[in-house]
């Protein structure tokens, strides 16, 4: 008993490589912003990319419009978004690393506890938070009680977005070091404590420098919360309870200026060569520390 | 090295003619393997692990396509075409497959998965045709009272043996004119293989069926013709009861003893 | 004796250590829900949670001051379900590509690596992006006059969240057990058969989760939608309409904001954290049921 059937062969052929070409053309035309965006960025970005841009602070409204007036290019660049970027990222990376390393120890070693259950759960509410309603919170939390805007309720509301990230990225590595290698060091005679410290973190280290460095790519570029909490300054600012600038801040500050907006591109390109360049580093760690 | 092989008078099903597969250049899988297959017999390809058998049963199907760094030379005349010359496509139609692990497909139901052949090549049936081919190819293969009231469910739930046989139900709805089985049973238990090869001999009156197997007991319980290949090359090929009793060549004295394995 | 005890204690001091780290996510999370609730008791003591939620009228004005989320509540969904429709052939695509018909190859790992760099620009530079380039095309193409609104803004979100859909969902396009494939192809059936009645269903469930996530991102985004939705505080008339978004409008007026307006807007910020919650723990439960197939 069979059931020869035509089964339209060549329609069916036909039918397969059209799915084909069309996959590879809607991937390719995925691709496209990237290159559009880059390709804008950069084009109107090199004019104003010199050296000034890294060493001198935002020049004021009214020095900005003198001279476009006079036909000179802008003074100033953005020496104080690159300062306040290093300050506040620099204290959400110092508290988001240790927190963030110690809890993800801590899920690694603690999988079936309820409590561990619920603090991973929670975790993942953290990532999932828009960066808006952490810069709420952070409002909350810090400018308010201080009665003004600081980098320290930046890096505190960066902090908030880091965490949840190394926390994963701890835990997730630890995780994959085989088990013989905790079992080993405690076979020794070793403590926990360092087993933990000399044997597993080194061992996971690629691992969990590449999640803090993507990480901290993440946050590099994000606005919304900082507009909440360290607000801008013109000035370079080390000062952790003063309002600080930072550049993804002073992007928005130029776009609204309509005297200083040339400089958006330039100081654009500049985030996204820092974004691009930790994010290769991350894919280079990842590579040669492989677990 | 040939000795007379089980015909049932017939002319060969299957012919293979200096078959060659190569994963890289120079180095040879399976080196001009040339044997005939007869209708209605049980073939067993047997040989130490790495010896080119499932390769060689691969190349059949053309299932070597798959992967393009894969080269197949040689000649393979199944009902009288030209495999390599055909359309995969049809080829897969002609020669099921049976694979070592059971593998139905878990988003479809039993029914859905007896008729997956048909669904998967396009055909459409009405539902007088789909039951009895359904009903027809899970009678063939003992399963049709095991799952006749939950033909609906997902096959996951059945036991290893029971996939195993729901996949031959699978091949067999094609109505195929060789059946290759790749160590079907070596993923499963003594009793469940022992209900396959009980099954086997049933289906080779209506069927032609090749299969590979690591078990040379197997071989000697169940096949009618052999194939014995060692290193890629078939060392000696023919009717099973010689070969074992008295095997031609050297090689095969020695595996079948168990020199080595 | 003594030095094994010192040990043992260093061992309790680290573990509590461990212990209260852990701790301090829950405190997180605890203060995160008490700020955002007290907060926003004033103007849902006002208008109560369901008037508050249901009300499209947002007048800052002292005389008049009436606030209310509901339009900023269409906006957010409007833009970011538009923009997973949008995103969704492109991110199949990219997920086809990168977790069967080319996967494991070196021109996979490149449009990965591309799609990648993608997630990896700030929203920031989308939005200059959009309002400088994209923008005009919108109003050459005709949708409105001032190219602003919730159609500049979905095909902005769209491509930002095309590398989160995609990526996850090639992962599990190429988790699809190969001997299922197999098992397809040897019943003669084509590259398309495979992925259209095994690959893709057997991924499903996962497919799905990770188009959920994508739409959670959407929801939350905040700068580039705020430089190119035009800003006006009523419900959208459509797609060429302009409008705001949850985030939007507190990124645009928190700076000034105070008292019942300022509360207002913490409440915005508690239902946006309310939805994106709930869009992601749906997505957690659909990849659950990917497990048990």
């Amino acid at each position: 008993m069979s059931y020869y059937k035509t089964t339209y062969a060549g329609w069916r052929k036909g039918k397969d490589r059209t799915a084909f070409i069309l996959v590879c053309l809607f991937s390719l035309i995925a691709m496209f912003p990237l290159f559009f965006i880059l390709w804008d960025v950069v084009s109107k970005g090199y004019k104003n990319f010199n050296l000034r841009l890294f060493t001198e602070i935002t020049p004021s409204s009214m020095d900005a419009m003198l001279a476009r007036m006079n036909g000179e290019p802008i003074p100033g660049g953005i020496l104080n978004g690159i300062t306040g970027t290093v300050l506040i990222v620099g204290m959400a990376i110092f508290f988001s690393v240790f927190l963030g390393l110690f809890i993800g120890i801590y899920l690694a070693d603690n999988r079936g506890k309820r409590f561990a259950a619920v603090v991973s759960y929670l975790t993942d509410l953290l990532q999932g938070m828009p960066s808006i309603v952490i810069g709420i919170i952070a409002y909350a939390w810090v400018v308010k009680p201080l009665g003004g805007y600081s980098a320290l309720a930046g890096s505190v509301a960066l902090t908030v977005m880091m965490l949840p990230m190394i926390v994963r990225s701890t835990e997730e590595t630890l995780k994959m070091l085989p088990a013989a290698y905790k079992e080993a060091g405690l076979a020794l005679g070793s403590s926990y404590t360092t087993v933990v410290f000399r044997i597993l973190i080194p061992s996971g280290f690629g691992g969990i420098f590449t999640g803090i460095l993507l990480a901290v790519s993440r946050v590099m570029g994000e606005t919304a919360p900082l507009m909440l909490t360290a607000l801008g300054a013109s000035v370079v600012n080390w000062k952790i309870l003063e309002p600080t600038s930072a550049i993804p801040l002073l992007i928005w500050d130029f776009y609204n200026d309509p005297n200083l907006v040339d400089l958006i591109w330039s100081s654009s390109l500049f985030l996204l060569i820092v974004i691009f360049l930790l994010n290769w580093i991350a894919k280079i760690v990842a590579r040669k520390w492989k677990v | 090295m040939e000795s007379v092989k089980i015909a049932n008078g017939k002319s060969p099903v299957l012919q293979l003619k200096d078959l060659s597969v190569s994963y890289s250049p120079g180095s040879y899988a399976v080196n001009r393997v040339t044997t005939d297959i007869y209708p209605n017999t049980i073939t067993a390809i047997m040989g130490p692990s790495g010896c080119g058998k499932s390769t060689l049963l691969r190349a059949i199907n053309r299932m070597h396509d798959l992967y393009p760094h894969i080269k197949t030379t040689g000649e393979i005349i199944l009902k009288g075409k030209n495999v390599l010359a055909m359309d995969p496509m049809e080829v897969r139609r002609m020669a099921g497959m049976v694979f070592q692990q059971p593998n139905p497909f878990p988003t479809m139901s039993i029914y859905d998965n007896v008729l997956a052949g048909y669904r998967l090549n396009g055909i459409r049936l009405k539902k007088r045709e789909k039951d009895e081919i359904v009903v027809h190819s899970l009678q063939s293969v003992g399963l049709w009272d095991e799952v006749k009231d939950v033909m609906t469910k997902r096959g996951s739930f059945l036991s290893g043996g029971q996939q195993q046989r729901l996949c031959i139900a699978r091949a067999l709805a094609l109505n195929p004119e060789v059946l290759l089985m790749d160590e079907p049973t070596s993923a499963l238990d003594p009793i469940s293989t022992n209900k396959i090869e009980e099954l086997l001999l049933q289906l080779k009156k209506d069927f032609t069926i090749i299969i590979v197997t690591h078990n040379m007991s197997q071989a000697a319980r169940i096949s009618d013709n052999s194939m014995f290949m060692y290193l890629g090359e078939l060392v000696e090929h023919g009717n099973t009861t010689q070969m074992f009793t008295k095997p031609q060549n050297k090689r095969t004295e020695e595996y079948l003893t168990g020199v080595f394995g | 004796m003594e030095g094994r005890q010192l040990v043992g204690m260093k061992d309790k001091l680290f573990r509590i250590l461990l212990f209260v780290a852990a701790l301090v996510i829950l405190l997180l999370a605890a203060g995160i829900i008490y700020a955002l609730v007290s907060r926003s008791m004033e103007a849902f003591g006002e208008y109560g949670i369901r008037g508050f939620v249901a009300n499209a009228e947002w007048d800052p004005r002292s005389a008049t001051e009436e606030y209310g989320a509901f339009s900023f509540i269409v906006g957010t969904l409007y833009t970011a379900f538009f923009a997973l429709l949008l995103c969704v052939p492109f991110s199949l695509a990219v997920a086809l590509f990168n977790g069967e018909y080319f996967r494991g190859s070196k021109i996979s790992s490149f449009v990965s690596s591309i799609v990648d760099l993608l997630a990896g620009i700030p929203s920031i530079v989308y939005g200059l992006w959009g309002f400088y380039t994209v923008r005009p095309i919108i109003i050459e193409m005709g949708v409105n006059a001032q190219g602003f609104g919730i159609f500049l803004s979905s095909v902005i979100l769209a491509i930002m969240i095309i590398p989160y859909a995609s990526s996850l969902s090639a992962e599990f396009l190429s988790m699809v057990p190969n001997k299922l494939k197999e098992g397809a192809y040897s019943l003669g059936a084509t590259r398309l058969e495979v992925v259209q009645h095994i690959s893709l269903p057997t991924a499903a469930s996962g497919i799905v989760a990770s188009f959920i996530l994508a739409l959670g991102r959407a929801l939350g985004e905040t700068m580039a939608v705020t430089m190119l939705i035009g800003n006006t505080n009523r419900i959208p008339q459509g797609l060429r309409d302009t409008g705001n978004t949850m985030a939007s409008v507190i990124a645009n007026q928190f700076g000034e904001a105070d008292g019942l307006k300022l509360s207002a807007l913490i409440a915005i910020g508690l239902l946006l954290f309310v939805i994106t919650a709930i869009i992601n723990l749906i997505a957690k439960m659909v990849m659950k049921k990917l497990a048990r197939v």
